[in-house]
């Protein structure tokens, strides 16, 4: 077992919880909560050795050349976090069960919410930063499903898409900051960049590195000006609010600021954008919070307002302020997820969140009402409940803090201002929920829910009072092992008593409370107020705005560009091409003509070269007149061919020889449903300019292909000279390299080769088009059946022609050949049964379905290659032998020739797919062409 | 040698990309092949010309050619022949489906002339 199984299994328990679903609601959500547990058990073993103040380490390496490791880590504050993810997770798994209705299935939610388990627990035990940000994407993700987990709703979409906008483009950021970060740390481990701080901070590139990892951390915390997406996020189905939009996810920023905080921080920039960005958010999250009428509004904007104080304790840089920090990590979890919890039940037993209407519960469910009381009074830092200590240290470190600087006193009176508006936004959740008269118009009659639905928000509440009672004797030792890891270093001294002496922390705390409770009592003309500001400062509305911007902007591109017209957007391609070629060429300021002896000309050659091009000139010149351009570009493939001759090249003159005579009939066959003449549509002017570029376009190419051909060659083809004949048994180099030492990327190509059979196989089905009646001149088709000569010729000349290249495909390895040629010429042995003896013959002899032998082909080239993984080689390692046969003589029989029968079977299969598929095509559209109806004129 | 064959690469380049630039799609097609072969030819070129040197291992010949590229182009081959396929039958169902063979699909004046005679 080991630190991998903790963060791979919610995958798995994913997926199983899912399927589970099927056997009922029940089953899913006990196959989750039992993931969750195994776990937890995959966790404990290692539990100790982070509080013995060291490191688990787990590493698999996958590519260590750049730096990319499979690799987890596990110290205080991993442990810290992947218990809180745990544990959460496990009492969310438990109210979910009784939050959703009774009709919803449960396994989509359960396969999300498990999902989004592992992806986070990825976060916080990732050794590798790049590791850690693919997780880090992942919860994203699993946060936008989550949210639009109700989608029929349009709010749910809006608030699910708008989350993943934010946060996605924080995590490109951070992929930035990450990239800078490993590259200045020489690693992209933690273990190294965590020693590396020095060195990053003196960095000239800091800066940048410091403010995309900011973006990435503030757009997931939602930090002004990014808080705005968390309150649209509370779409999502409450246990999901709790679990990941107060206790789990939006911490992830926060975990990144703790984990980098001994290597980034210390610095002038850090505690500007850090202090800045927390006092902000703080500021607007807690003043926002209290004109919050929907109860889980209140919550998110006072959840906005807890991530700011704790941003701004790390900002702060102080040992004693990360003490805090983590503590308050930990305490806001606790409350906040009960709180959330508590909201749920008042939401499912009322059937509204609308604090104006759900008034006096305190009746109905006295149980509730404590539990969220307590939650709430945590919430305010009322002494006795947890949230009271690590507000305590946060007002003593800000006043600490501000000591020295100029107008210094104002951070704290910012901070005690905050804290005000804390204690009056819990006051309204406790008294406008609970008492404060009668509930007005009520969907439902409420009442206490399940004693299970209670049970996971008391646990989280016990927790509250033990740590708020006893802090030395639950949390202390926690924290300690957490701070250290955060700190890299020794944890401060601190003390975790309820009373420290009467100092200025104490008179913060009791101005919070009294001011937060005048305030409360004066909300009426406040809340008129607010009304009257509503809608005038809306961060959404500027997303929104910038957006729909964004959206015009890149419309806007688009269409200068593309006007729907092909022909233009080639011509803005190869216009860029010539630019970029041109730029090059001026750029570089070598010398066309490279220092390589030339090969003299011959007259041969000299006369190939002129006929070449005025066949390329009379395709271009006729290209209207489609059928002759056709046949000149035939020759001019013949003459390609002969090129690869001149220049020793037997295997591409053999290739290219049989794929032009496929080409050539597929385009013909192509042509009979297509005008046999081209209209005469361009004017002259266009035609000026196409020829320019054309003619830029060829001088370009011609001049490429000069300055490199005249240059020497470093070739690493020596390697695969020496190495044909002993290490792949063949002495046809270029074969061996095919079926061999490249045969990974064969296999690729037959790949293609194959889907680009299947495309045109499904592109053709259903296909219907006219064919021809009369040709260009208007003289009527000639119906007459196919030449007799021809066909007994073609008959006979067939086993011929595979006997030819089975040859081909059998001395491939040694000599001139292989299975693509092989492929290719029993094709066109087969395509010549169709032309001269008329599809209805062949087709009576030859089924049409090539579909088996194409799947054939590629499966004997894969199970070849797999084949040597049996035997504890790597994939598609060919071994060899020799045997005598009698008569034939020394023989060779190499792994590699199955290779290449799997590259001759898809080559022959895709090929006749491809022709004879058309060629059906013609018989329904022509019964005529029909060999049995011969000589009658089609309808 | 190496003259021609940069004029041969030139050409069948100038030729491909004019016939590329044209509005209906037979055209096109025969583009494509002109601009492959052009590329082919390139390829092939990138590991230098030699006479008389093929890459089959003999005992007593110790001079070959670049093997290399000529076993990218030999996959190039067929791949284009694919691509070539799968562009014309493109064309062809555009064909079916609106009537015309333009390559942004709409009809000129022409064609609508022929389609109403």
């Amino acid at each position: 077992m080991n630190l991998s199984f903790v963060v791979l299994l919610p995958f798995f328990g994913a997926v199983l919880t899912g399927w589970a679903s099927h056997f009922g609601r029940m089953k899913s959500a006990w196959t989750a909560g039992a993931v969750t547990l195994l776990a937890v058990l995959c966790l404990a073993p290692f539990a100790p050795t982070p509080f013995a103040g060291e490191t688990v380490l787990w590493r698999l390496d996958w590519m260590p050349a750049v730096g990319l490791d499979l690799a987890f880590r596990l110290d205080g504050l991993g442990l810290l976090f992947a218990s809180m993810i745990l544990g959460i997770g496990l009492l969310v798994i438990l109210y979910a069960r009784y939050y959703l209705p009774e009709r919803d299935g449960l396994g989509r939610f359960y396969a999300y919410l498990l999902f989004f388990m592992g992806s986070m627990l990825g976060i916080v035990l990732s050794e590798n930063v790049i590791l850690m940000l693919i997780f880090w994407e992942l919860t994203s993700l699993s946060s936008f499903l989550l949210i639009s987990y109700s989608y029929r709703k349009p709010e749910s979409r809006r608030g699910a898409r708008m989350a993943l906008a934010v946060t996605g483009m924080g995590g490109l950021a951070l992929l930035g900051g990450l990239l800078l970060l490993g590259e200045m740390a020489g690693s992209y481990d933690l273990s190294v960049i965590l020693t590396q701080g020095e060195a990053v901070r003196a960095d000239p590139l800091y800066t940048p590195m410091l403010v995309l990892i900011l973006l990435g951390a503030f757009t997931k915390s939602a930090q002004f000006p990014f808080h705005f997406w968390l309150p649209h996020a509370m779409a999502a189905p409450t246990p999901v609010s709790a679990y990941l939009h107060s206790a789990t996810m939006v911490k992830a920023g926060i975990f990144l600021l703790a984990r980098l905080f001994p290597v980034l921080s210390g610095t002038p920039e850090w505690s500007w954008l850090v202090i800045g960005a927390g006092l902000a958010t703080l500021l607007i999250g807690a003043g926002v919070a209290l004109f919050k009428h929907d109860l889980k509004g209140l919550l998110a904007y006072s959840t906005v307002s807890h991530l700011g104080l704790i941003t701004l304790l790390f900002g702060l840089g102080t040992p004693l302020a990360a003490v805090a920090g983590v503590f308050h990590i930990f305490n806001h979890a606790t409350f906040k997820a009960s709180l959330f919890m508590a909201a749920g039940i008042i939401d499912h037993e009322c059937g509204t969140r609308d604090m104006r209407r759900i008034n006096g519960l305190w009746r109905f469910m006295p149980y509730t009402a404590t539990l969220a009381m307590v939650a709430a009074a945590s919430m305010a830092g009322v002494p006795l409940f947890n949230g009271f200590l690590s507000k305590e240290m946060f007002f003593a470190e800000t006043a600490d803090f501000s000591t020295g600087f100029e107008y210094g006193w104002l951070l704290p009176s910012l901070v005690v201002a905050s804290g005000v508006m804390a204690v009056a936004y819990s006051l309204r959740f406790i008294h406008d929920v609970f008492f404060n008269g009668e509930p007005v118009d009520l969907p439902r009659t409420p009442h206490e829910p399940p004693f299970w639905m209670k049970a996971p928000a008391a646990i989280l509440v016990a927790i509250c009072l033990l740590v708020g009672i006893l802090p030395a004797l639950t949390v202390d030792p926690i924290l300690r092992m957490t701070v250290a890891s955060v700190l890299q270093a020794p944890p401060p001294e601190f003390d975790l008593a309820i009373w420290h002496g009467f100092g200025l922390p104490v008179v913060m705390s009791l101005v919070a409370l009294v001011g937060g409770l005048s305030i409360y009592a004066a909300r009426r003309p406040l809340f008129r107020l607010a009304a009257r500001m509503e809608g005038r400062i809306d961060a959404r509305a500027m997303y929104e705005w910038l957006l729909a911007e964004l959206m015009l902007f890149s419309g806007w591109i688009t269409r200068r560009l593309d006007n729907g017209s092909l022909q233009r957007l080639v011509l803005v391609l190869l216009l860029t091409v010539l630019v970029f070629g041109v730029l090059g060429f001026v750029g570089s300021g070598s010398p066309l003509t490279g220092t390589r002896a030339i090969l003299p000309i011959d007259g041969v050659s000299l006369t190939m070269t002129a006929g070449l091009i005025l066949v390329t000139l009379v395709t271009v010149a006729l290209h209207r007149r489609r059928f002759t351009a056709l046949v000149v570009v035939g020759a001019l493939g013949l003459l390609v061919a002969l090129i690869f001759v001149k220049f020793s090249a037997p295997d591409l003159a053999l290739t290219q020889l049989s794929v032009e005579i496929v080409t050539i009939v597929l385009l013909l066959l192509a042509l009979y449903f297509l005008p046999q003449r081209g209209p005469d549509e361009s004017s002259a002017a266009r035609r000026w300019r196409d020829g320019v570029v054309a003619g830029l376009a060829g001088l370009g190419a011609g001049v490429l292909t000069w300055t490199i051909l005249t240059r020497p060659l470093e070739s690493i083809s020596d390697y695969f000279i020496a190495n044909s004949l002993p290490g792949g048994g063949g002495s046809n180099v270029v074969n061996v390299i095919l079926v061999d030492f490249r045969g990974f990327d064969t296999l690729g190509e037959i790949t293609v080769l194959a889907l680009a059979g299947l495309g045109i196989h499904a592109m053709l089905y259903g296909l219907r088009l006219p064919g021809l009646t009369h040709d260009a001149d208007g003289r009527p088709w000639n119906w007459d059946t196919h030449p007799a000569i021809m066909a007994a010729l073609a008959r006979l000349l067939l086993p011929l022609a595979l006997l030819v290249s089975i040859f081909i495909f059998l001395r491939g390895h040694n000599e001139p050949g292989g299975g693509f040629i092989a492929g290719l010429i029993t094709a066109v042995a087969l395509i010549m049964q169709y032309l001269t003896n008329g599809v209805a013959w062949t087709h009576r002899r030859l089924s049409s379905n090539m579909l088996p032998l194409i799947g054939a082909g590629l499966l004997i080239a894969t199970l070849t290659g797999l084949g040597s993984l049996v035997f504890g080689y790597p994939f598609l390692t060919s071994s060899f032998t020799h045997v005598h046969w009698p008569i034939v003589g020394d023989f060779e029989l190499a792994t590699a020739m199955l290779f290449d029968l799997g590259v001759y079977l898809v080559v022959v299969g895709a090929t006749l797919l491809i022709l004879i598929h058309l060629g059906l095509m013609h018989r329904a559209t022509h019964p005529g062409a029909d060999g049995s109806h011969a000589n009658q004129e089609p309808a | 040698m190496e003259a021609l064959m940069s004029l041969i690469v030139g050409v069948l380049t100038a030729g491909g990309v004019y016939l590329l630039l044209r509005a209906r799609t037979f055209s096109v097609v025969l583009g494509l092949t002109l601009l492959t072969y052009a590329v082919n030819l390139f390829l092939f070129a990138s590991g230098r010309l030699t006479i008389g040197a093929p890459p089959i291992l003999d005992p007593e010949v110790s001079r070959y050619t670049d093997p290399l590229p000529q076993a990218l182009v030999l996959t190039a081959i067929v791949i284009s022949f694919a691509m070539t396929a799968f562009v014309i039958m493109l064309a062809l169902r555009a064909r079916a489906e609106l009537g015309n063979d333009h390559v942004d699909g709409r009809a000129s004046v022409r064609d609508s002339r022929e389609s109403e005679t």
